[in-house]
């Protein structure tokens, strides 16, 4: 029965494509369905910081070699030469690594600000950049809250460079380069959903060596890329007062008074003109 | 070439329209001015700097860095020029809305003005795009991202131009002598007045909703879910204050163009437009103040971006908005135009606290522009005074139009 409803609604979804009204049915479609994206589990404990992960990143990129290594107090950040990094501090239990990179938002900041759609949610979780689309606005890079697109200021056909959760490679149905490559269990691909019971199973198995919570799970409206660490999150860096709902949300608002202003607007002018046709009568004499 | 258009040509000139054209192509005044010897240097040198831009890539020309990745060029050019550019949107509602026909005479300039600024700050935002060639995606459909405010301001900023230049068009037929097309665009101007004020709504409070999703990087005294309603009611007064600066320059440049009707009218009318500013700063400090209030941020009073918070509440709104109120109440016109350089400052600070000054203000390094910048932004604003120079010598913009014009200003057919 359930089946038959989703396949209903997916109907209705792809009639929709065709119309303008249609295809709100297939946002709402899509809603109603459970959200199944994929994502990335990282467990800071387990990181031995090898940089392994930034190694066959590179290499499935073309981009060029780590130049450096996590270390305590310095922050090294993504950039246009790298979409992954893995920096060290200096917390209440010792050393401890954390990875950086693109964290998949289930509602991402950049998606919803590209006005080309080159920045996009895919279906199976990875927000992707298209070279094809993009035309270089870089409002993306404002919009996103974790800092993470960035842009190659010294080229002349500039690319926005970000972690794509290794797109292709999933549609092929292999795991990220990244995941595939780490040999100690510190990153684990899988559907968001499960990688979050996983996360918790590990917090309530060693309530003692985690801290009790999952970065990622409310942040921003949740995340695709999920995190545990043995310390409270703002010891690693990450920023921990970010809100708990998704950042579209912010300019809903705004989005939606736009066809209310469209109808009102012009018919309300029309009005005033109407209503004001002998007021410069007045307007004369009083000068 | 039709035979219409010799005969339109020769109402006035009584020469094929290509010899008046190429006439008209002629410079009209004296070619060393000041202005002309500090201008074509820093146009050239822009030009140049715009050449290794698109060599290059836009970092070798700006300071731009991943953490702020709009800089003067977003944030001067286009958030604070279309705020000036504002006044075309207001001087059109009081006129064709709300009839207040002794603003006439500064309709055309002002819609001028507002279209020039238009096409150069918005052209400025070409330079700005890393994949220029991309940039027509959202119109031809490569990708509608529909959910992005910057789509909503791109479509906005295309269909206003249009508006305005059918709003202009009737001047334009008025300098070729055709008198029908004179007569098919005029009926069209109300249309898109109408058309354009709602438009000039949307974008304008637009522009602020650009910035809503950067919550956790614009300085809290900045930042509010209602800077859309503020840039809004701002840019009112904003477009005013450049109406009064740029007419207060232009009678005295251009005088030989106006007639001398117009010209003791333009003290009237800087008069009643001060009585309108006043009345917006008010109501816009009083949005401040309850969004402050509503903030909750009187810690962040005593700090060095709180003291440049109270400096730009006070000095750039609330004393030029007396000033605007006391110089209505005692007809000071230089006192007006003393008013509206300052909020005109005003609004500059504002629009840079909220795009550059007050974007990632807790960071490490700061962004400051580069020269280079500075010079493509003033080239900028240049080529653009030389385009409305060239305008103004030449269409009947500030001069009355030619006699075979029964209305001056299309309206109430
Ligand atoms: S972390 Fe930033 S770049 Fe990645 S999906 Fe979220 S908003 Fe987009
Ligand atoms: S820079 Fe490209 S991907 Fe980012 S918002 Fe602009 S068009 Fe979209």
């Amino acid at each position: 029965m359930g089946t038959n409803r989703r396949n209903f609604l997916k109907l209705l979804g792809t009639a929709g494509f065709t119309m303008a009204v249609g295809k709100s049915f297939g946002a709402l479609a899509k809603k109603k369905s459970p959200v199944e994206f994929y994502g990335i589990l990282y467990d800071s404990t387990l990181c031995i910081g090898c940089q392994a992960c930034e190694y066959a990143c590179a290499e499935e990129y073309g981009l060029q070699e780590p130049q450096d290594e996590p270390q305590i107090g310095v922050v090294r950040k993504t950039d246009e030469t790298r979409r992954l990094v893995i920096n060290s501090y200096d917390t209440s239990k010792g050393e401890q690594y954390i990875r950086v990179a693109c964290n998949h938002c289930n509602q991402p900041a950049c998606a919803s600000a590209c006005l080309t759609k080159a920045m996009l949610k895919t279906e199976e979780g990875p927000v992707i950049w298209r070279e094809d689309k993009c035309m270089g606005c870089r409002y993306c890079m404002i919009s996103c809250p974790f800092d993470i697109p960035k842009f190659e200021y010294h080229s002349a056909n500039p690319k926005i460079q970000k972690c794509r959760m290794c797109y292709e490679r999933i549609q092929d149905g292999k795991i990220p380069a990244c995941v595939e490559t780490c040999s100690e269990g510190a990153l684990i691909f899988g559907k968001r959903s499960e990688l979050l019971e996983i996360a918790k199973q590990r917090i309530y198995a060693e309530p003692e060596k985690y801290n009790h919570e999952i970065y990622g799970e409310t942040e921003a409206g949740g995340t695709s890329v999920l995190y545990l660490a043995s310390v409270p999150f703002h010891e690693l860096g990450f920023n921990t007062k970010i809100q708990k709902t998704s950042y579209p949300e912010l300019t809903k608002g705004f989005l939606y008074s736009v066809p209310a202003i469209f109808v009102l607007w012009p018919a309300l002018l029309l009005g005033l003109r109407q209503a004001t046709k002998d007021n410069h009568i007045k307007e004369i004499e009083n000068e | 070439m039709s035979n219409t258009d010799i005969t339109l040509a020769r109402d006035n000139y009584g020469s094929s329209i290509w010899s008046f054209l190429i006439k008209e192509f002629k410079p009209k005044n004296k070619f060393f001015t000041p202005f002309n010897i500090i201008s074509i240097p820093i146009m050239l040198l822009g030009l140049g700097i715009i050449v290794i831009r698109f060599w290059k890539g836009i970092g070798s020309v700006t300071n731009l860095t991943q953490e702020v990745p709009w800089g003067l060029w977003i944030g001067f050019d286009v958030v604070t020029g279309v705020a000036f550019a504002g006044g075309a949107y207001v001087i059109t509602f009081m006129v064709y809305i709300l009839n207040m026909r002794n603003f006439r005479s500064i309709v055309r300039v002002t819609v001028l003005n507002g279209f020039l600024a238009y096409i150069f700050y918005a052209g400025a935002l070409l330079l700005d795009l890393g994949r220029p060639w991309n940039v027509i995606n959202p119109i031809i459909g490569n990708g509608f991202g529909t959910s992005s405010v910057l789509f909503l301001v791109a479509w906005h900023f295309l269909l206003y131009i249009l508006a305005m230049l059918i709003e202009f068009s009737p001047v334009v037929a008025e300098w070729l002598g055709a008198r029908r097309a004179r007569f098919i665009l005029s009926g069209m101007t109300v249309g898109a007045v109408i058309f354009g004020i709602t438009l000039s709504t949307l974008h304008q409070s637009g522009l602020g909703a650009l910035y809503l999703m950067a919550k956790d990087k614009i300085h809290p005294l900045w930042y509010s879910e209602f800077i859309p309603i503020l840039f809004f009611v701002s840019s009112i007064f904003a477009g005013l204050s450049m109406v009064i600066f740029e007419g207060s320059i232009s009678n005295k440049v251009f005088f030989r163009q106006i007639d001398k009707k117009n010209h003791t009218q333009h003290n009237t009318i800087i008069h009643s437009l001060s009585k309108i500013c006043a009345g917006a700063m008010f109501a816009y400090l009083f949005l401040q103040v309850l969004v402050f209030v509503h903030g909750k941020h009187w810690d962040l009073l005593n700090s060095p971006m709180g003291f440049w918070y109270l400096t730009e509440m006070i000095g750039f709104v609330l004393v030029p908005m007396v000033l605007f109120f006391l110089s209505y109440r005692n007809t000071n016109i230089l006192m007006i135009k003393v008013a509206a350089i300052i909020t005109m400052l005003g609004i500059i600070i504002n629009r840079l606290n909220i795009s550059v000054i007050g974007f990632k203000w807790d960071a490490a390094s700061h962004y400051v522009p580069s020269w280079m910048e500075i010079v493509v932004t003033l080239a900028v604003i240049f080529t653009e005074i030389w385009i409305f120079r060239w305008i103004i010598n030449r269409m009947p913009v500030l001069r009355a139009s030619p006699s075979w014009v029964k209305d001056k200003i299309p309206d109430q057919q």
